[in-house]
């Protein structure tokens, strides 16, 4: 027993001791998990029945047109959300950070509010308030203005543009928080040091604020990035399951969970995850190279 | 002293653990899940009748209720990983094929259907089944009808009796329109393909060919889905809130008495009593209208095979128990008079003290008897096949091909084009 305290409390072991769950939790929960998808990629896999295929998963990947659909939805989604969820939100912080603002604790916990609710529930809320009946919330809106009813979630564009609005009303909170942070790290000296050169509320924000909360936006940006492409709860919530009319609502995940578990082809599943795995890291290394944060190739 | 103590201590709950496991021997408990409430009532009434007539070998049900997609997914992963799957569980007809592929994980029921198979619908067996294996246990035929809502039909000089073919049906459809014009005569589904498969089997044709390929462009198909897309555009029919009726904007819809007709399988007269009672009395059942008359009229749809899978506890009583609840002659009785379904049971369809009996509540909810017309056509049941590629064909045409034809009014042969192609494009 005390061999083993002897080794334990060694100054040598004693960081490995520390590090070692956080690794176990990664070599569980990723690295093997990652290692056997890429093997049943290469499978047909059926209960009782594993059969090596090859590339031809990835093949019929190539031709599959509702995977294609899958990906446009995702990546559009993607773009959406980042073109709303980082400029928005920026402001929001800025404006909530200024001196000048009132109220600041009241609209930090307005804005931060709808991220508390479960995306479970306001799928759902969603939902029935973009209903097609003619007393649904949004129809009876558009019936006060004398405009006739819609059937918001069985059309690509209205479907879309409900699923985006969702993701806005729900991560506005959270983007925000992480901007107010950023910016709080910025010392008052260098807003009063530009004040008094002269600088008006426009271009402190943009030579001082913008520049220092770079890295905060580069985080955000990152993690948009693979929230966007991987989302799957927000439109399985939205549309009461997989099955959009149309595929307008299906994502990558979406379309991974119809394969693997719907379909029962657990196989062709593993190719649609990792060939989001790559999209992923793709372009969320393009975009840390042109940001700057991993090295420049040449200069 | 205090080891004496603990020695007792021990000894006491040893004892008495061995105790409780010795007075509930002869009771094992069983998980099941189900998507439709009516079945989990359903199942605990046959529950209790089995332990009167098994009291050394009793059952405790525990039933619960998920949606339908959730319980599918979720049976699917308990099975793939072989963990935290219910000892029975219903699983829907156009889902039952994927649990069917490779190895199935369930336990083959033959040896305990083979008292009771040679009264039951060989054709209902034969869809839950593989290799010679019985797997699940069928529930009702699911023979389609016409539901016809007689009161507005009265208002507009229609007797429902006088509809024949669709023809019929589409002119009749317009003299409601000049009595009603915010009503409707029927539906076309977007969510499911119940009208367009009785059309389908009317014609002789199927979603599947006979060597296993899809069958969406086809000329059936055409005919089937361009009658239904004009009488949409003629304002005859609408498109179903939620997409077919048997939802909760559907019934919700069917409810408030927008619709004349509603064509559905049999079983759908047990969501009419629990879910739309605002037309009790004002309801008649007739045969499904066809293109030419002489077609047959009805066709098997729908269906739910309860399964026992290989992880449950007692696996040789679950199947004895499931197959006396639903093949039983006990078992296909209370199929109709508590779950309102047509029995796969077909001997007794003409026993008339069952199916004529007063006291059953729906024979009191519809203005006529379902086994009247049951027996008018029961030697026109079509029966559509069941392969492994009909969920493949099923996802795409009730979620893409029908919203196409009924919500965008697509041109139908273009539509059946691309459908063929998708669908073929995504069975390997």
């Amino acid at each position: 027993m005390n061999k083993v305290l002897a080794v334990l409390y060694d100054q040598k072991v004693a960081p490995y001791v520390f590090v070692l769950p956080f690794v176990l939790t990664f070599l569980i929960f990723f690295v093997y998990p990652l290692i056997t998808t890429i093997q049943m990629s290469f499978q047909d896999i059926l209960p009782g029945v594993v059969v090596p295929v090859g590339f031809k998963n990835y093949q019929r990947l190539l031709g599959d047109r509702i995977f294609r659909t899958a990906v446009s939805n995702s990546l559009w989604y993607t773009v959406w959300t980042l073109a709303l969820l980082i400029p928005f939100p920026l402001v929001f912080a800025c404006m909530i950070n200024s001196r000048s603002m009132k109220w600041q604790g009241f609209f930090k916990a307005a804005l931060f509010l709808p991220v508390l609710t479960s995306v479970v529930v306001s799928g759902t809320i969603f939902r029935l308030m973009f209903g097609e009946l003619e007393g649904s919330f949004m129809n009876t809106v558009r019936t006060f203005f004398g405009l006739s009813p819609i059937k918001w979630l069985k059309v690509q564009r209205t479907g879309f543009a409900t699923m985006v609005l969702m993701a806005c009303w729900r991560w506005t909170g959270v983007n925000m928080l992480y901007f107010l942070s950023g910016l709080k790290n910025i010392p008052l000296e260098l807003y009063e040091s530009a004040e008094i050169d002269g600088a008006n509320a426009w271009q402190q924000f943009r030579h001082v604020s913008a520049p220092l909360v770079k890295p905060t936006i580069i985080y955000v940006l990152t993690i948009s990035i693979y929230a966007g492409l991987a989302m799957f709860t927000e439109s399985y919530m939205l549309w009461a399951g997989n099955n959009s009319p149309r595929n307008i609502g299906l994502t990558i995940i979406g379309y991974l969970y119809r394969q693997g578990w719907e379909q029962n082809r657990m196989g062709y599943a593993s190719a649609v995850g990792l060939v989001l795995l790559v999209v992923g890291m793709t372009i969320n290394l393009i975009q840390l190279r042109l940001t700057g944060v991993l090295g420049r190739r040449g200069g | 002293m205090k080891k004496l103590a603990t020695f007792v201590l021990v000894l006491t709950l040893v004892f008495s653990s061995a105790l409780t496991g010795f007075a509930s021997a002869n009771v094992t408990k069983f998980t099941l899940w189900t998507f439709i409430q009516q079945h989990a009532r359903f199942y605990q009434v046959m529950t209790e009748k089995w332990n009167e007539l098994n009291p050394d070998r009793q059952v405790e049900l525990e039933a619960t209720v998920l949606p339908y997609d959730d319980m599918h997914n979720k049976l699917q992963i308990a099975l793939q990983s072989g963990v935290g799957a219910p000892d029975i569980c219903d699983v829907e007809v156009s889902r039952f094929p994927n649990f069917l592929l490779g190895t199935p994980q369930l336990f083959p029921l033959n040896d305990a259907f083979a008292p009771y198979i040679e009264d039951i619908v060989a054709s209902r067996l034969g869809i839950y089944s593989k290799d010679g294996n019985f797997y699940g246990a069928p529930t009702h035929v699911g023979a389609t009808v016409a539901f016809y809502y007689v009161d507005i039909l009265e208002d507009a000089g229609v007797d429902y009796r006088d509809i024949k073919t669709w023809d019929d049906f589409a002119a009749a459809g317009r003299k409601l329109k000049e009595v009603y014009p915010d009503k409707y005569m029927g539906v076309a589904e977007t969510g499911a393909a119940w009208t367009v498969t009785a059309m389908l089997a009317q014609q002789g044709s199927d979603l599947v060919s006979t060597d296993d390929q899809p069958a969406i462009n086809t000329r059936e198909m055409l005919r089937a889905v361009t009658t239904l897309q004009n009488m949409l555009k003629d304002g005859i029919l609408t498109t179903c809130p939620d997409g077919q009726p048997d939802t909760e904007g559907g019934k919700g819809y069917i409810d408030q008495g927008n619709v004349a007709t509603v064509i559905m399988p049999q079983w759908f007269m047990s969501r009419f009593l629990d879910e739309i009672p605002s037309l009790k009395g004002k309801m008649a059942i007739a045969p499904v209208p066809v293109f030419e008359e002489g077609m047959p009229r009805s066709l098997g749809l729908g269906g739910t095979g309860t399964v026992v899978t290989l992880t449950a506890k007692d696996k040789v009583l679950a199947a004895e128990w499931l197959a006396y609840a639903k093949l039983s002659e006990e078992g296909n009785r209370m199929i109709w008079e508590d779950l309102g379904f047509d029995p796969c049971n077909t001997a007794l369809w003409t026993d008339t003290e069952m199916t004529h009996n007063p006291n059953n509540r729906y024979n009191q909810y519809f203005l006529n008897n379902a086994f009247d017309v049951l027996n008018e056509v029961k030697e026109e049941i079509m029966m559509i096949r069941s392969s492994s590629i009909s969920p493949i064909i099923n996802q795409y045409v009730t979620t893409t091909m029908l919203n196409e034809l009924f919500e965008d009014l697509m041109d139908p042969a273009e539509v059946l084009e691309e459908a063929q192609y998708v669908i073929e494009s995504q069975i390997f």
